[in-house]
């Protein structure tokens, strides 16, 4: 085998050109060649103690399948992901890799890690073919309630055990956060579906338009014969910040925003569905969501895109990549700056003129970061009298989401935190027998991949009940 | 895919369908919603549940063709089928211990409130029921409301039928003859139901309205339906998927309600007349 290399820096990705890809829905970031995955493979220095192995919520073998590049056999590394990761080719594009296994790699000691988001991405669109292992049919019925990134992999992991799996979908598409929340430009939806179609593949059914706690509630579905149900429903209701001008026409939700444009293709030109397009648009908000809409509203034609957020650059919670992203494709940052009324237009001497209640502007004040508190936490504190008016034309909310209180409301003795979060144990079991629950539907807003590992948990957590009571 | 079992068209712009939905049937009841798409590429829309057939298994909607995705609807003939068809949504009309109600229905929004005084009179209550609409040609549902109701009155805008006049006169009249009910249950355009409102104020009667605001998905998600309540002073948020449909009508902020309701009037306009324009070419 040819020698390491030990260049400090990761391959490049190549990407479309900033200005360009301003203008269009079509994934940013290319994927790597052969030529630029081999290299890149080289970097790794197959540990025999790989740390970059704990720093994946699912532990995906990553020197293991790095080697199978190195080989050049695509579909070997596919299989060694795909062992225990259900999502290899979304994994690949939406992972925080540089707060997980990144992190850890070995090789950011001294310079950047080896690109493992990048390889991982470049092994699951590249294998043609998937063999996946799957034991012989057990008989038990499992429910899964949500088909995003956790309800995917608990029921890509049960199928693989023999499980006879369905999935109850609310929208009429399936894949949740991946087919409404994460935009075209990021994370393809062709990808998606083809992650949704090899687990149909394997035998998992799928029933959309089906809402747990209205169509049918957890209990008849134990009545329907499922031995276990897994809740991965999801982040629920947007927040919005109670300022005044906040049900102005122009001001959406990020949820709204994107599901118009992602869900219900609003950004094609034969939508059927109305979006707010071009115009001056403000997102409020610094994570990966507020990343999204910001670089979704000039993909639909904005003229200027404002990210407005009350902390600094450091403080802001998106990925890194995705700031810089947004950064080149000219997307503004009013950095320690927080809304305290949205205004809009009112033509006191006609109540018909047609521009009458959509917004105009946001009124901004400046923050500053207070002292450290005994946590470390800088607070942002308001600058007397430093109000000033930004110009816009549409207001995308994105300061996170509240549960959604459906299923709480409609499973009798389903224990919640105070915000309203499923309560489980370390096995992702809630305070009811044979029901688990994971991702957002747990946490609050999450990460893909945090979900994912959750499914995994509870799937695992779900094979050994069932067996346990057989 | 769902398939239309039974059409009726019941005016010039108001029809009538009843759509294959098991396990919708199953658990719909008065007051809910539904949210269906009519094609692959089709937008999302909310319409309530004007009626169900557990044992046939069908969910009755009649909706009026005000847009594109309305229009496109209304072509479809018994027999086909629509792409999909989400539901029971929302929370269902409270009728525990009503004893005697009046509704008041005026123009389509008389088809969603025919389940809940049906529902009522089934109950065994007292059911007074006023619709309102523009004219003659528009009246729908009026033996089905003289089935359920012990008290009909049909007002129509420009007296081609029943008495002229809007749903509030008979209210007032009512109500200065002393006439009681545990509560009043509005449904119709906005305007009607604020007037509504603010007929039965004085009264100090509970009243309901059902709200029928701009959605997505439907189950709490997107916060597109969001409406102002005022309770003690304060402006609050509810979204009408989860929080409702239903509201205390002397709670709901009207005007922000009608203005959101227009937001895309302009699209919607052109997205109608493209689509009359593509069938026309059609057929």
């Amino acid at each position: 085998m040819a020698k390491f290399n030990m260049s400090l820096k990761k391959n490049e990705m190549p990407m479309q050109d900033p200005i360009e890809r301003g203008k269009n829905f079509k994934e940013v970031a290319l994927g790597y060649t052969k030529e630029l995955a081999l290299d890149e493979a080289m970097r790794c220095l197959e540990c025999k103690n790989p740390t970059c192995v704990k720093g994946c919520p699912v532990n995906v073998d990553i020197p293991g399948f790095i080697r199978k590049i190195k080989e050049d056999d695509i579909g070997g590394a596919y299989a060694i992901i795909s062992k225990t990761s259900s999502l290899p080719a979304v994994c690949g594009r939406v992972c925080p890799q540089e707060t997980q296994c990144e992190a850890k790699c070995v090789r950011a000691i001294k310079g950047e890690p080896v690109g493992i988001g990048r390889l991982e991405r470049y092994v699951a669109d590249n294998a043609l073919t998937c063999d996946m292992q799957k034991e012989a049919k057990n008989g038990h019925k499992v429910a899964v309630v949500g088909s995003g990134p956790s309800g995917l992999t608990y029921a890509g992991d049960l199928i693989k055990m023999g499980y006879d799996v369905t999935v109850f979908e609310a929208f009429h598409t399936e894949g949740g956060v991946l087919t409404y929340g994460i935009p075209e430009f990021r994370l393809p939806k062709q990808i998606v579906k083809d992650e949704v179609d090899k687990l149909k593949a394997l035998g998992v059914k799928f029933m959309t338009n089906v809402v747990i706690g209205r169509t049918i509630n957890i209990e008849e579905l134990f009545e329907d014969g499922y031995e276990a149900v897994f809740v991965g429903s999801g982040a629920g209701l947007p927040n919005f910040m109670k300022i005044p001008g906040e049900s102005l026409k122009g001001v959406y939700s990020a949820n709204e925003f994107l599901t118009r444009s992602n869900l219900m293709k609003a950004y094609k030109t034969n939508a059927t569905t109305p979006i707010m397009k071009g115009g001056k648009v403000i997102v409020v908000g610094g994570g990966n969501v507020a990343m999204d809409a910001a670089r979704t509203a000039l993909r639909l034609g904005a003229a200027k895109v404002t990210i407005v957020y009350r902390r600094s650059m450091t403080e802001l919670p998106a990925r890194r990549e995705e700031v810089e992203n947004a950064i080149e494709e000219g997307i503004e940052f009013n950095l320690l700056t927080n809304p305290v009324e949205i205004l809009g237009y009112n033509n006191p001497d006609d109540r018909r003129d047609v521009k009458n209640g959509f917004v105009t502007g946001v009124k901004c004040i400046k923050m500053e970061l207070s002292d450290p508190d005994e946590n470390g936490r800088r607070r942002p504190v308001a600058v007397p009298n430093s109000e000033f008016v930004i110009e816009a034309d549409t207001v995308v909310m994105s300061i996170g989401t509240s549960p959604n209180p459906l299923i709480k409301q409609t499973t009798k003795g389903l224990e919640v935190n105070r915000w309203g979060g499923i309560v489980v144990n370390e096995d992702g079991l809630t305070s009811l027998e044979g029901v688990y629950a994971g991702g957002d539907a747990v946490t609050g807003a999450s990460t893909v991949i945090s979900a994912m590992g959750a499914g995994k948990i509870a799937a695992k957590a779900t094979d050994e009940y069932i067996k346990s009571k057989a | 895919m769902f398939e239309i079992v039974y059409k009726k068209v019941l005016n010039p712009t108001v029809t009538l369908m009843d759509i294959k939905a098991p396990l919708v049937a199953k658990k719909a009841q008065p007051g809910q919603f539904i949210i269906l798409r009519v094609d692959e590429n089709g937008e999302r829309i909310p319409l309530t549940v004007a009626g169900y057939d557990r044992e046939k298994g069908t969910i009755r909607i009649i909706f009026q063709t005000v847009g594109a995705t309305t229009y496109q609807l209304s072509l479809k003939k018994e027999g086909e089928f629509i792409q999909d068809f989400c539901g029971p949504l929302g929370k269902p009309t409270e009728l525990d211990g009503l004893e005697n109600v009046l509704i008041v229905g005026g123009g389509v929004g008389c088809a969603i409130a025919l389940p809940i005084a049906e529902e009522l009179k089934h109950r065994g209550a007292s059911v007074t029921s006023v619709i309102g609409f523009r004219s003659k040609d528009l009246l729908i549902l009026e033996d089905e409301f003289k089935a359920c109701s012990d008290e009909l009155i049909v007002m129509t805008d420009d007296g081609s039928y029943g008495t002229q006049g809007n749903v509030c006169a008979p209210i007032n009249t009512m109500f200065a003859n002393g006439k009681k009910f545990d509560k009043v249950i509005t449904i119709g355009p906005l305007i009607m139901m604020k007037f509504v409102v603010g007929a039965v104020k004085p009264t100090g009667i509970p009243c309901d309205v059902s709200m029928n605001p701009i959605m997505i998905d439907g189950t709490g998600m997107c916060g597109g339906c969001r409406l102002t309540l005022i309770q003690n002073g304060e402006r609050v948020t509810k979204f009408a998927c989860v929080d409702g449909p239903d509201f205390n009508g002397y709670e709901v902020d009207f005007d922000e309600a009608m203005a959101r309701g227009v937001m895309y009037k302009d699209f919607e306009r052109h997205a109608y007349e493209e689509t009359c324009n593509l069938f026309k070419g059609v057929n």
